[in-house]
């Protein structure tokens, strides 16, 4: 018996792919993944319409997808980040349904727990076996994890496995084993592995950001949670690991030794890793080609899958015992409450991805953004789309200070007690618009074309069409 | 309190908006080097707006205008004195005539603009071999002058050597300007470290320059501030001992005493004076200015 196909066109045929099914799709290979477009392009030559696309994430890379919502051949949306091209033209409001945005933890949630049904999952597998076992750490096109595709897999009605590197059975470190795996199919290529690389992983150079990570550094250090045990989790972009830096230096000042780092991985996290300030890297999506090596080879760094990682409906999840997160936002409220779906201007270009399922979990969320950004004040009145609810988020740290969420009454006194520059948040917004103006209101329709689940399933907000 | 001054290209938006925030004591808005010749107007524009819209709370604010052999320093004075930044940088200054020429031109916008003359300080750039020949002359040159600011690279450029970590080239110039300075009862700041990858040769070097007797130094990159500030920051051990003197002083005071000793040393007038420099700078510095 051999699961392996000679055509993506046959095992689409084969799973019983018709008008009005769900597929899904992992976003591992990043802005350079093939799969889905590969897939789109055959289900609209095979004359297959009305389907819902359920991608984790959707990348600049996707944007032909765009015509395959305008013939019809898509029909609806679900994911936990959209990148900005498509994101365009879904504020526009080329598609009649409402997208429906998940967190990373909210996503697999949903799939455990039969609201989110699957009928043919499609995974990108940089290496595989006849049979379907396949991993990301091996081959030409090598992601590392493929920590998102194990939900799919698990809970989707059938499950092809396309792969550009074929091995022998059994494949050895296999992730994903082929108990779930229905067919294998050899395409040419999967992606560009190089494209993985987001180009926010590399440390800031803008002094601002550095001054606004080296205060938020002092946060995580005042706030009492580093220490030894200490366990931490920060995003890929150039302020966020800036905080890691100055955390690094701290940790080796003071002796300390951590648990786990967590999230998508990067290289930084992986030198902090091997140098020992923290014994385990927890390891869901990898964010660069070190970061690929390292889970390769190195055994204290795991591979999980996104129930581990973030999902409620999971007993427990990594990012309940998180002490320390990093996020970013583009707009906070004065409650609080963090947008990473939109721009200022109210078009999608993000997603919650972990964000809101890290600030809930973790012990101390600490957004970072600068104080303004391309003339626009960060903290307005009321955000234009609730990614996070404000209730979740501890510390807002910019370059002319640091609002700490009034429910953080202790944690106030702390940093105040360390010199720290903490004001109220209405404060910070008043110097924001002293320096840049209030800000015009954003006009928007009256068209939801985006809804925003929380990670618990409920409904946190809509996004509207821009005009 | 100048412990580090921060340059900032004066063509750089985001830097004249943020400059505040980046932990300097004093930002240097640089209308010289840091701009090409064909954006000395845009910079110009720049600077005048940041110092018109923007406040920078904690941190004083310099402006270093083009040379004087040069057509635009005129330009740069008229469009920033009427919006009163605390400090004029003349740059390549080689003696006492040039100083007294800026501040003329300064006391002529000042008086066009309705300010009291005098309002906007100098701080001479001393770059060559002939400037630091003459620290002590423009020191005294006139009354806006509060201290004297070494440029180590022009002035190695004029000495015909080379630049060097170490700074042996320099050595003279240093203390020449410091001993200048202080003989008139001014400051003297010192020239920037150039790597900006260098933090442990930044500390040496700036330890070396508080060993001779500078007050503070420039920084070309944000990431020096804080080791800058570190360096020519009181320690703790020294702010203990400048308050246990101060309490001395007051218990001396009280008891009627001529001669005050402390662990069996007398305090004597100049440990006093640092005592109360120490103690300004610990409230410049903690009393809630550190990061703001």
């Amino acid at each position: 018996m051999s699961k392996l196909l000679g055509s993506l066109k046959e095992a689409i045929e084969k799973t019983g792919l018709k008008d009005g099914m769900t597929i899904s799709f992992h976003h591992h290979m990043r802005n350079g993944d093939y799969v889905l477009n590969m897939v789109l392009a055959q289900a609209a030559e095979m004359g297959i319409k009305n389907l819902t696309v359920n991608a984790s994430s959707i990348f600049d890379i996707h944007e032909p997808i765009i015509g395959h919502i305008e013939s019809g051949v898509v029909t609806g949306l679900e994911c936990n980040y959209m990148g900005g091209k498509v994101g365009k033209a879904i504020s526009r409001g080329i598609l009649e349904k409402p997208v429906i945005f998940r967190s990373h933890g909210g996503r697999a949630g949903d799939m455990e727990n039969g609201s989110s049904k699957i009928d043919i999952a499609f995974i990108a597998a940089p290496c595989a076996d006849n049979m379907g076992n396949c991993s990301g750490k091996y081959g030409p096109s090598a992601c590392g994890s493929l920590g998102y595709a194990f939900s799919d897999a698990m809970h989707a009605d059938k499950v092809v496995v396309l792969t550009d590197n074929l091995v022998p059975y059994p494949l050895k470190d296999t992730s994903i084993a082929e108990g779930y795996i229905d067919y294998v199919v050899e395409v040419e290529q999967i992606g560009d592995p190089t494209k993985i690389v987001s180009g926010t992983t590399k440390i800031t150079r803008d002094p601002v950001g550095l001054r606004i990570a080296g205060l938020a550094a002092q946060v995580v250090k005042n706030s009492g949670y580093l220490k030894d045990g200490f366990s931490f989790q920060t995003g890929a972009g150039g302020a966020s690991l800036a905080v890691a830096k100055y955390v690094e230096e701290m940790m080796e000042k003071d002796h300390i030794k951590g648990s786990f780092c967590m999230g998508g991985i990067t290289g930084y996290l992986v030198d902090m890793a091997n140098k020992g300030y923290f014994e385990t890297i927890l390891d869901v999506q990898c964010f660069d080609l070190k970061a690929i090596e390292s889970i390769r080879e190195n055994p204290k760094h795991q591979e999980i899958s996104a129930m581990r990682y973030a999902s409620p409906a999971a007993k427990s999840a990594a990012v309940d015992s998180l002490d320390v997160v990093i996020l970013g936002a583009t707009q906070v409220d004065t409650d609080f409450n963090v947008n990473v779906h939109t721009d200022s201007n109210g078009y999608i270009m993000g997603g919650s991805g972990g964000h809101c399922d890290t600030a809930a979990g973790a012990k101390l969320a600490i957004v970072v953004a600068p104080l303004i950004r391309a003339r626009l004040p960060l903290i307005v009145d009321q955000v234009l789309c609730k990614s996070t609810p404000g209730s979740t988020v501890d510390v807002i740290v910019t370059q002319r200070g640091i609002a700490v969420n009034p429910a953080q009454k202790e944690l106030r006194e702390k940093l105040e007690k360390a010199g720290l520059p903490v004001k109220d948040i209405k404060e910070l917004k008043k110097i924001a618009e002293e320096i840049a103006g209030v800000p015009k209101a954003v006009e928007r329709g009256d068209r939801v074309v985006a809804k925003v689940l929380y990670r618990d399933g409920t409904l946190l907000d809509t996004i509207k069409n821009t005009i | 309190m100048r412990r580090t001054m921060l340059f900032l290209p004066g063509n750089t938006p985001n830097m004249l908006i943020n400059g505040d925030t980046l932990g300097a004591d004093t930002i240097i808005f640089d209308l010289e080097d840091a701009v090409s010749p064909d954006e000395k107007d845009a910079a110009r524009i720049l600077v005048r707006n940041a110092l018109r819209y923007q406040s920078y709370p904690g941190c004083e604010t310099v402006v270093r205008i083009n040379p004087t052999d040069t057509a635009f320093w005129k330009e740069d004075l008229r469009a920033v004195i009427p919006l009163k930044p605390d400090v004029i940088m003349p740059t390549k200054v080689n003696g006492g005539a040039m100083i007294r020429e800026v501040s003329a031109c300064m006391a002529e916008v000042e008086r066009a603009a309705g300010i009291e003359e005098g309002t906007v300080k100098i701080l001479p750039l001393i770059e060559t071999a002939m400037g630091v020949e003459k620290a002590f002359e423009i020191a005294t040159a006139d009354a806006r002058v509060i201290g004297l600011f070494l440029g180590g690279e022009d002035f190695t450029a004029d000495l015909h050597c080379k630049r060097t970590k170490e700074g042996n080239e320099i050595f003279y110039a240093r203390t020449r300007l410091v001993c200048a300075a202080r003989a008139c009862g001014i400051e003297a700041y010192d020239t920037p470290f150039t790597d900006v990858e260098d933090m442990e040769g930044l500390e040496k070097d700036t330890e070396f320059a508080k060993s001779l007797g500078f007050a503070g130094k420039a920084v070309i990159s944000p990431r020096h501030v804080d080791i800058v500030n570190a360096v020519f920051s009181p320690t703790e051990a020294e702010i203990a001992y400048a308050h246990d003197v101060m309490d001395a002083i007051e218990e001396g005071k009280r008891q009627g005493k001529g001669v005050i000793s402390l662990r069996g040393k007398m305090i004597d007038a100049p440990i006093v004076k640092r005592a109360s420099q120490v103690l300004e700078m610990e409230k410049a510095i903690y009393g809630g200015a550190q990061y703001e």
